[in-house]
């Protein structure tokens, strides 16, 4: 029988949560969008076309899995986290092994998808911008990988508590551009690529490293990093023979979230929680947490959540962490917030420094400052829960790159 | 008739096109700002753009992103700017005033509210950068019903096809961005405006002004001599920037340095297109 097709959609998509978002790139209508200067719009509108192109030939996606696998070294392990689940003794605590992934993070999946859809578009050229230096770490190291010039924009600010990273991508190659606009963070990087993207639409690619920004980027992350909740599902099925009941990750843009998240959309015995930085607390005035104390508006190319004073002005985001210093969110998170279907909570600094020690101490593995965050809920909630429930933390990359920050913050001088 | 309207018909009937010249409101304070605004039409302005300062100008170079700073360190609010423009407006009945800005203060003041608002202090259209025709629905309504034209910028990159789409959500006039790229960075070469100019024509009857990296009175001149009108940012929000004390203050040097400028562009657009350019 066919399927009647309305704005767009089908009816069977319709009574699904992952047809999102409609032909506009809105999400339930209203966040998300194309809110971009008439200059990019032909770009915008070009790089829909070619992602639809390349999402319907078989040998993209033949080509993507096959650097997802010999050179991302996909699919990550999901681990069962033994010792950290007997000091919590509640839920069982598996962990989605994001930072074995070749540059130690999430970003990668995203980054591999994109460079392929540069290269079919013909760009030679691409900018990025980074936060962390994660995003610009992958997108440098696949720019090596296809000898493409690449430049990242990056605030001053992370520059600084970032060195590791800002020299990885040196070596790499990449040209990378401090900038001292506003405080110097990820918000301040992206008005930044924006500007390089408008003035040089012949030969550039915008290598958005998050779930934000114009339609397509928002749904074309989120596609490239859902591999990390496909994976998730099998894992658990063959570990535990079912699905799990709570899947937990940190939120900056919402890329590594919005990847674990997706294919259990519509599963709705799994819940789903998305953890914001909260910095020196919810009601401190100093958080990065856009959906609990932001309010929708428009930046970046989308309308989401955003930290913004009463006249629609964007407020400085803080975190301790850089890859979730940012005043706002992926246009998909405030809509799954404002239906209910997934649940945005906080962790501090201070939590996620505690998190970082704990996750190292009771299971070998050093993670982000950002995952950290998703951690520190974790053991928040797991005494709390039975000792049958499943729970998944997604951890989205490694905490090398943290060391420095978190020995100032532990009072250790290396 | 609307007063952007009326602007460009009796400039038609003088022959000539219109010099549009941009100021940040709230730059480097309320009182210098207005003063500017009240002062620009004796200096020659024929229609003036108001700068809605904005956190993030992420279409703007560097210097139309200080001169947004220094407004909102003094305090610039959307409702400050429309009661900024309410003064002008006690003043000068005739002279078209347009907000141009970013969406987001606009969505936070409310999109119905904000239209009444803005007409009610005298603004007679928008030009809103972040803001493509596929998105304007929350405002076009509004606007039309406050008699605020939605006023379209178009780009060397707009095909033929998109430009009759964008064209047929414009209204007052069209605004060419003549580079590829940010606000006070590069300059069209004349040759490339005169290659643009008639396939706007083809696409619109509202008049067409050139904008981005006009900066000389010869490029002014020329600018407006190709089409309707010319707008002229950065180039005086430089100037003005350079009158400033160390604090970022104004000092006695900064109204007469801009009006000069504004005058000197005036002057170049009046008397037309520079003899040595007419046969090229
Ligand atoms: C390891 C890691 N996790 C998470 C993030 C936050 O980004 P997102 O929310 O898009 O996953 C970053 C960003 O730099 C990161 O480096």
């Amino acid at each position: 029988m066919a399927d009647p097709v309305e704005h767009g959609i089908t009816a069977n998509q319709a009574n699904s949560l992952r047809h999102g978002p409609d032909e506009r790139g809105h999400f339930g209508g209203w966040y998300g969008g194309r809110f971009v200067a008439e200059t990019l719009m032909p770009l915008v509108l070009e790089l829909e076309q070619a992602y639809n192109a390349a999402k319907a030939d078989p040998s993209f996606q033949k080509e993507l899995d096959f650097y997802l696998r010999d050179y991302v070294g996909r699919p990550s392990p999901l681990w069962f986290a033994r010792r950290m689940t007997e000091e919590l003794g509640g839920a069982k605590i598996y962990m989605k092994r994001e930072e074995l992934n070749h540059t130690g993070s999430h970003k990668l999946n995203n980054v591999m998808g994109q460079i392929l859809l540069a290269r079919r578009m013909g760009r030679t050229r691409i900018v990025a911008e980074t936060g962390a230096g994660q995003h610009g770490v992958a997108t440098a190291t696949v720019c090596a990988l296809f000898g493409m010039k690449c430049v990242i924009y990056m605030g001053a600010t992370d520059v600084e508590r970032q060195s590791p990273n800002v020299f990885r991508m040196r070596l790499l190659g990449a040209e990378v551009v401090p900038v001292t606009a506003g405080a110097g963070t990820l918000k301040d990087a992206m008005n930044e690529a924006m500007r390089d993207w408008v003035a040089n639409v012949a030969d550039t690619y915008f290598l958005v490293g998050t779930v934000a920004g114009p339609h397509p980027y928002p749904a074309m992350v989120r596609d490239f990093q859902s591999v990390i909740g496909e994976e998730t599902k099998e894992q658990m099925q063959a570990a535990e023979g079912r699905l799990p009941d709570v899947v937990v990750a940190a939120i900056g843009g919402g890329s590594n979230a919005m990847g674990i998240f997706h294919p259990f959309l519509d599963d709705s015995s799994v819940g789903l929680i998305g953890v914001e930085a909260a910095g020196c607390g919810l009601d401190s005035g100093k958080t990065a947490a856009s959906i609990e104390r932001g309010r929708p508006g428009v930046l970046h190319g989308n309308r989401t959540y955003l930290l913004q004073n009463a006249d629609g002005q964007i407020d400085e985001a803080h975190s301790i962490s850089a890859g979730l210093d940012y005043p706002g969110v992926g246009p998909e998170h405030s809509w799954l917030s404002d239906i209910g279907r997934a649940e945005y909570v906080g962790a501090t600094d201070t939590e996620a420094l505690d998190a970082f020690q704990l996750c190292t101490r009771t299971e070998g593995i050093i993670p982000a400052l950002e995952s950290a965050h998703a951690i520190a809920y974790a053991a928040k909630i797991a005494p709390t829960l039975p000792k049958d429930t499943l729970l998944v933390v997604n951890i989205s990359g490694r905490g090398d790159k943290d060391i420095f920050t978190v020995a100032e913050h532990l009072g250790v001088k290396l | 008739m609307s007063r952007i309207a009326a602007r460009f018909k009796s400039l038609a009937a003088e022959g000539r096109g219109a010099l549009i010249p941009y100021l940040e409101a709230y730059d480097p304070d309320l009182e210098t700002s207005l003063a500017l605004l009240k002062a620009m039409p004796a200096a020659g302005a024929d229609l003036i753009e108001v700068g809605m300062p904005f956190s993030d100008p992420s279409a703007d170079g560097p210097v139309i992103q200080a001169a947004a700073r220094r407004g909102l360190k003094a305090g610039a609010t959307l409702p400050g700017v429309l009661a900024m423009v309410a003064e002008f407006r006690k003043e000068n009945a005739e002279t078209p005033v347009i907000l141009m800005g970013y969406l987001n203060p606009i969505e936070a003041y409310g999109y119905d509210r904000f239209c009444t608002d803005a007409a009610k202090a005298g603004v007679d259209g928008l030009i809103i950068v972040d803001l493509p025709p596929e998105e304007a629905d929350v405002i076009e309504k509004p606007a039309e019903e406050a008699g605020l034209d939605i006023i379209r910028l178009v780009a060397p990159t707009t095909s033929d096809e998109r430009l009759r789409y964008v064209l047929s959500h414009a209204s007052g006039f069209v605004y060419y961005v003549s580079i590829t790229g940010i606000t006070g960075t590069r300059t069209a070469s004349k040759h490339d405006l005169k290659e643009a100019l008639p396939r706007l024509r083809a696409a619109t009857d509202l008049p067409v002004a050139i904008g981005f990296g006009i900066r000389s009175p010869e490029q002014a001149a020329t600018a407006a001599s190709i089409a309707d009108g010319a707008v002229v940012a950065s180039v005086l929000l430089a100037t003005l920037a350079e009158t400033l004390d160390a604090d970022g203050k104004a000092t006695a040097e900064t109204l007469p340095r801009v009006l000069e400028q504004i005058r000197a562009l005036a002057a170049a657009v009046r008397a037309g297109v520079p003899a040595a350019d007419q046969t090229a």
